[in-house]
């Protein structure tokens, strides 16, 4: 691991003057906030990343939980992972959140990781790991090892033909169907990002992977009133059942008056670049009749433009059944 | 051939020894970590891996020499408190709380099994929450209370739970064992429901190279029964 400055800001202003002098808030930043650390760490250990400067956020008065002004929740930047899971009201209003979770690292990494910290945890592949391997990610233009190698695991949905890493996290698909707001501070002052805008797709610059600049930081994360009478849940399918990266996850938030779906919203997770926001699946569900045959367009409307890789085909339909499924617990009466 | 390594009962070993430092336990008292301490960096690099021992015989005298200073140089003031007590130290930011518990603290309960938080024999409590310390740095926590397996009982005053893994065999070779203690004791405090098969969601951050699953469950659930 190469040598780096440590600094412990204890201001939001200090952290983001520290930020502000790197040159890049994506790959190779030469300054690093660190939260959890659990990526970051576990990454500067492979040196496929190495800070100059790691700037350690963990004094920042940013890990409350609170009510949101005009009804929501907001949750603060440095809130750990298993407290969200376990917060009384994530569990009663956004349940889906706290599954995700739960279905995520263990809980040992869950005690350390956080909010936003899981946010930017690295869309990745285990090519991407290993410095001894192209990748367009780490080293630009090097070429992607990924496209024709062992790719199972990998993305279909957003991919192109610089980069086919898929997004690894639980908690962003479920952000995605929550349709949270991320909170950034940075040299410019506030501003609120939904998170469908957050994430790049890899297309030509796989290296770059959300819209942060030098000096940008999340400090929280604001989940939308929830809609009265909806109903969500997350289903992650994976090779075994714990501890495991998905190969096809879905969250679902539905309200369904009678028999009519009246509110949908779908995310994929294992199967996108990034959390995977289906519109598509959304409109297929809106007004319709809550049942198979509606889940079932619904799920390939989602897939319609899959583009799998050699190792990773089955992914298409594995995708489909999971949301099928996931809609199904979602809708029936309790 | 575990006779060569232990002293045998009739052995004497004067009491100023017996609480020396580790150089006189090498004659006295062989234990196993004081043995392998004392092979020094040569043993170790003879018996490392090629990939390990390249590395070290690649670099000239000059380099390592010079590198050993900066690292020197580059050290940063830290205060920890482990197990109830404060330690001032002067580390390499670098430093994992894993490598700093065993090489700077002495604490060698606490073990290194994969490095990359995917094992947790590395577990440890950092203000009461179970943590995977090879994935932090021991300068991040200087405003943090630890805990490690030397921190929940002694020898001849066990903490339950370490009673339990003993009583259930909760083991094999060992090595997991205090990472799988400390989840447990964890465990104990978060909100975990009543069946095996919780209990088996709850560890599953620790994992048993030997397999030694079944009795870990029963350890956890004979205390958590007691309690």
């Amino acid at each position: 691991m190469q040598t780096f400055q440590y600094s412990r800001p204890t201001t939001v202003d200090q952290a983001i003057q520290a930020g502000a002098k790197s040159k890049t808030a994506q790959q190779y930043a030469d300054v690093r906030f660190a939260a959890g650390g659990t990526t970051l760490i576990d990454l500067m250990k492979l040196d496929v990343e190495h800070p100059d400067q790691f700037v350690d956020i963990n004094a920042l008065p940013l890990e409350r939980i609170e009510p949101a002004s005009g009804g929501g929740l907001v949750l603060g930047a440095l809130a750990r992972n298993s407290t969200v899971a376990h917060h009384p009201v994530v569990q009663r209003d956004y349940l889906v959140l706290s599954q995700a979770l739960l279905s995520g690292a263990s809980p040992q990494l869950r005690n350390m990781a956080t909010t936003a910290g899981n946010l930017l945890q690295r869309t990745r592949c285990m090519y991407f790991r290993d410095t001894a391997h192209a990748c367009n990610k780490r080293e630009p233009g090097t070429g992607c090892s990924a496209i024709g190698g062992h790719n199972r695991m990998l993305a279909i949905l957003g991919t192109s033909k610089d980069c086919i890493a898929s997004n690894p996290s639980d908690q962003n698909v479920a952000l995605t169907a929550l349709e949270a707001t991320i909170q950034v501070q940075g040299v410019k002052g506030k501003r609120s990002i939904p998170i469908q805008e957050f994430y790049l797709k890899p297309g030509a610059t796989p290296n770059r992977e959300n819209v942060l600049e030098p000096g940008d930081l999340i400090v929280s994360v604001t989940l939308p009133a929830p809609v009265a009478g909806a109903r969500s849940h997350y289903l992650k399918l994976r090779d075994r059942a714990a501890y495991e990266f998905a190969l096809a996850s879905a969250a679902i938030v539905v309200k369904v008056n009678g028999s009519r779906i009246v509110h949908a919203r779908v995310a994929l997770g294992g199967v996108g670049t990034v959390p995977w926001r289906s519109h598509e699946a959304e409109r297929e569900l809106q007004g319709r009749t809550a049942d198979a045959a509606t889940f079932r367009r619904a799920a390939e409307a989602a897939l319609k433009d899959a583009h799998p890789a050699s190792e990773n085909g089955f992914k298409v339909e594995l995708a489909k059944r999971c949301i099928v499924r996931a809609l199904t617990v979602s809708t029936q009466s309790a | 051939m575990a006779n060569d390594r232990k002293p045998t009962p009739t052995t004497e070993v004067p009491e100023k020894e017996e609480q020396g430092t580790a150089e006189q336990s090498l004659f006295g008292r062989v234990t196993r970590r004081s043995f392998l301490s004392h092979l020094g960096a040569a043993g170790i690099a003879a018996t490392a891996s090629p990939v390990l021992a390249a590395t070290a015989t690649q670099q000239p005298p000059a380099a390592d020499a010079a590198s050993e200073t900066q690292a020197a140089a580059g050290t940063v003031p830290v205060t920890l408190r482990v197990n109830g007590k404060s330690r001032v130290l002067r580390l390499d930011p670098r430093t994992t709380l894993l490598d700093c518990l065993r090489e700077n603290l002495d604490l060698p309960g606490t073990k290194k099994g994969c490095d990359h938080g995917q094992c947790g024999a590395c577990t440890v409590h950092v203000n009461g929450q179970r943590v995977n310390s090879c994935l932090s740095f021991a300068v991040m926590h200087s405003a943090d209370e630890i805990t490690t397996i030397e921190g929940i009982g002694e020898p001849d005053h066990l903490h339950p739970m370490q009673a339990a893994f003993v009583e259930h065999d909760g083991y094999q070779c060992g090595y997991c064992t205090s990472g799988q203690i400390m989840s447990a004791v964890a465990v104990l405090t978060e909100p975990v429901g009543p069946s095996d098969d919780d209990v088996k969601q709850a560890m599953y951050g620790n994992i048993c190279r030997c397999g030694a699953y079944p009795n870990i469950v029963a350890a956890v659930q004979a205390v958590r029964r007691n309690a």
